[in-house]
């Protein structure tokens, strides 16, 4: 998928004025916000923080190992009877799936929903290679009617209303018009269930690899994943190669934090734990089942400052908790993968360049990090990539020289109180209440009062003070 | 986060960080943060060579240009046993920040790492340190307060309740809730220059949770989300305005020890 990361202010401003979405957005994130504290702290707030310090520890652990855990993974994925692929980058996972489709004649494909698939532009590929492809979550579903990318990673559509879906069902489907949800969620279905049963093919992605079991681990909530995975006689998942854990006991804790931080539920509704393709004595699953390991970049992560990031395990909690976002929305990020996670991976996996614009998109309040379910310390890295885009000269000329200006006269005290000093001889020449058309400040005071600068600036009181009462002391 | 071993600062004379915000905007924050500590009979000292942390620069980026911003607080206040700061934002920098500044600089770190000890925010130090929350405090009339949490207290410092108690001990002053206390204002610092739209959208929701507030005053701990809010209630012609807990718990103090405010 290409990134429109550069844009993100024009696109922001432009969501800003976006009432529906506004509201959409809001309304689904408050939501997921508040069911998600309920449900990681239903027995209590020590017993959610221990689960996800444990939780964190459990990520620390597959990562400190993961070459070795990839390895292993392979072994045993292999011994279970999956084909195990390596993929280096987006057009290498393109090109496997296309050749498995190849081989075993495939001309319709049902997906389950993978954001990995989105990040090497796996629909488009397969489209223009002539297979059929249909997203089978709801969500993204829907999205794939009207032709926009995922706003969010668990929740594709929180950007759209009930209302602009029924109108796309309506206009797209020929849906008979209704305004009740639960009909419109059964017209999709009806719609989706003929697909299902046709498909030659299904991919999915994989929340987790279990290393010691070669097991892949999936959790969705509408049903869709498990007939993608079982029904078609090929299963292809692509999975990142960060999301392999060590052992059953680590998958069982972050199996617990994962709904929970994504949706607010104890258990999702289908947690599928995947052994290999159907065997002789099954009467259920697929003939084949690939499992797609892909890099695309993130190796290049790993051994670096940044590696932490690739903890995530992709709950959304940090976008359902970020007042960015939620201003926003996600298609403002301008790729795959919005929000503090999304500031953090997309300058990472595209171009910091292109993604400047990404890590200032913060206030650093740190509610990513309070939520995250791995405790990924977000704000860390979204302040080292702004060292990086500085060291690497991807920051305005202007910015750079008054940092430089605003450091030399910090420093001394007395430079830095005549510089106030000035200012507050100019600020006179300024009535309250007015706005600066132009210069840093101008959109500064397009909404807010500057403050002031003090006549006697504390230092001053405080020296007046010492003097008075070394005046005091003497006889 | 992980505090390292905290040496007691009962007994110790205790020099204040002011920061350049409260120096040459709002002076009047840190000569009440002087008259508290007065009046539970703390000598405060101020080291006149101090000046900004860095927190600016570093928080844009800008490492080597908050570096020597660094280097000089190191030097003031090493030799300083208790260092205590009217903001949970510098402090924040002081404390978190200025080792990770500092990680391949082994002299400076260590400096560092033994600031960070001995650096206390206003309220986590006498809450915390002191273990006083009763300040013996009187306001004149009945007073509402509710609190704006600023993030970096919050989330990096783990503030709050400190806050919460030493207002609630104080005679005629009530708190009360202030909706969604915990989310952020929106100014982030540089962010309000960089993206002042996007933040304004978050002052909107702070400002319309404020003026829904029954609590005529809000009190938070660092002046920079005041200077933001009031920023924005100011240009809304509210009058309902944020103010420094320092001043608002300064106010309960006994008339004689309030006198010698700073010339506006």
């Amino acid at each position: 998928m290409d990134s429109h990361a550069a844009e993100f202010v024009v696109a922001a401003r432009r969501a800003l004025a976006d009432t529906p979405l506004q509201a959409a957005v809001k309304r689904a994130t408050d939501t997921a916000a508040r069911k998600r504290d309920l449900a990681m702290f239903a027995a209590g707030r020590d017993y959610g923080e221990a689960l996800r310090q444990q939780s964190a520890a459990a990520r620390h652990r597959a990562l400190s190992q993961l070459p070795d855990l990839l390895e292993q993974a392979e072994a045993r994925l292999t011994a279970n009877g999956a084909t195990v692929l390596w993929a280096v980058d987006a057009a290498e996972v393109c090109q496997h799936v296309q050749t498995i489709a190849a081989q075993h004649g495939v001309r319709r494909v049902t997906k389950a929903k993978s954001m990995i698939s989105e990040e090497v532009g796996l629909n488009d590929a397969l489209i223009a290679a002539g297979i059929e492809t249909l997203e089978t979550d709801l969500g993204e579903f829907i999205i794939q009617l009207a032709g926009e990318a995922p706003s969010h990673i668990v929740t594709p559509v929180i950007h759209k209303s009930k209302e602009a879906i029924r109108d796309l069902l309506v206009e797209r489907l020929d849906m008979p018009p209704t305004d009740d949800a639960g009909t419109m969620a059964r017209f999709a279905r009806e719609h989706l269930r003929a697909a299902f049963l046709s498909a030659d093919m299904g991919i999915s992605g994989g929340n987790f690899i279990i290393a010691e079991t070669g097991t892949l681990c999936l959790v969705t909530n509408e049903g869709n994943g498990r007939m993608v995975t079982t029904l078609p006689p090929v299963h292809v998942a692509l999975v990142g190669i960060e999301k392999v854990v060590a052992t059953l006991e680590d998958y069982a804790l972050l199996t617990q934090v994962l709904p929970r931080s994504a949706t607010g539920q104890a258990l999702a509704v289908y947690t599928h734990m995947i052994n290999g393709p159907r065997r002789p004595d099954e009467i259920d699953g697929p003939e084949a089942l690939y499992i797609i390991l892909v890099d695309n970049g993130r190796s290049a992560i790993y051994g670096t400052d940044y590696a932490e990031v690739l903890g995530c395990i992709r709950c959304g909690a940090c976008m359902n908790a970020c007042p960015i976002y939620e201003a926003t929305g996600g298609h403002a990020y301008g790729w795959v993968y919005p929000g503090p996670v999304g500031a953090v991976l997309t300058p990472l996996l595209t171009d910091l360049q292109e993604a400047s614009p990404l890590p200032y998109a913060s206030t650093l309040c740190g509610k990513c990090k309070e939520v995250c379910p791995v405790d990924i310390d977000l704000p860390r890295m979204l302040l080292d990539l702004r060292r990086d885009l500085v060291n690497a000269g991807h920051t305005p000329w202007l910015w750079a020289a008054g940092m430089r200006g605003w450091s030399l006269a910090a420093r001394s005290p007395r430079l830095f109180d005549a510089a106030a000093h000035a200012a507050r001889i100019g600020q006179r020449a300024l009535p309250d209440g007015r706005k600066l058309p132009l210069g840093p400040l101008g959109g500064w005071t397009a909404s807010r009062e500057l403050p002031r600068i003090a006549a006697q600036p504390f230092r001053a009181w405080w020296a007046a003070q010492e003097k008075a009462q070394s005046h005091d002391d003497e006889p | 986060m992980d505090l390292p071993e905290r040496p007691s600062p009962v007994g110790q004379p205790v020099a204040l960080f002011v920061t350049c915000l409260v120096d040459y905007l709002f002076p009047s924050t840190g000569v009440a943060a002087v008259r508290l500590l007065e009046h539970l009979g703390v000598t405060v000292r101020f080291p006149a060579a101090q000046a900004c942390c860095g927190q600016p620069g570093y928080n844009g980026g800008y490492q080597h240009e908050a570096q020597p911003l660094a280097e000089r607080f190191l030097d003031v206040f090493y030799d300083i046993p208790v260092i205590v700061s009217p903001s949970g934002s510098c402090t924040t920098m002081i404390r978190q920040e200025y080792p990770r500044l500092f990680a391949n600089d082994p002299p400076r770190l260590e400096q560092a790492q033994a600031i960070a000890a001995r650096t206390w925010e206003l309220t986590e130090y006498l809450v915390d340190g002191l273990g006083v929350t009763n300040l013996g405090l009187r306001l004149d009339a009945p007073q509402t307060f509710a609190v704006h949490d600023s993030c970096h207290g919050l989330r990096y410092l783990g503030l709050g309740r400190q806050a919460r108690a030493l207002l609630t001990a104080v005679e005629n002053a009530t708190v009360v809730p202030l909706e969604d206390a915990d989310e952020c204002c929106g100014f982030g610092g540089l962010f309000s220059v960089k993206m002042p739209d996007l933040s304004a959208a978050l002052l909107r929701k702070k400002i319309g949770h404020i003026r829904a507030c029954e609590a005529p005053t809000i009190v938070t701990g660092d002046v920079s989300c005041m200077m933001h809010i009031n920023g924005g209630l100011a240009r809304e012609g509210a009058s309902r305005r944020v103010r420094h807990i320092a001043e608002a718990l300064a106010d309960g103090l006994p008339e004689r020890e309030r006198d010698g405010q700073p010339r506006r």
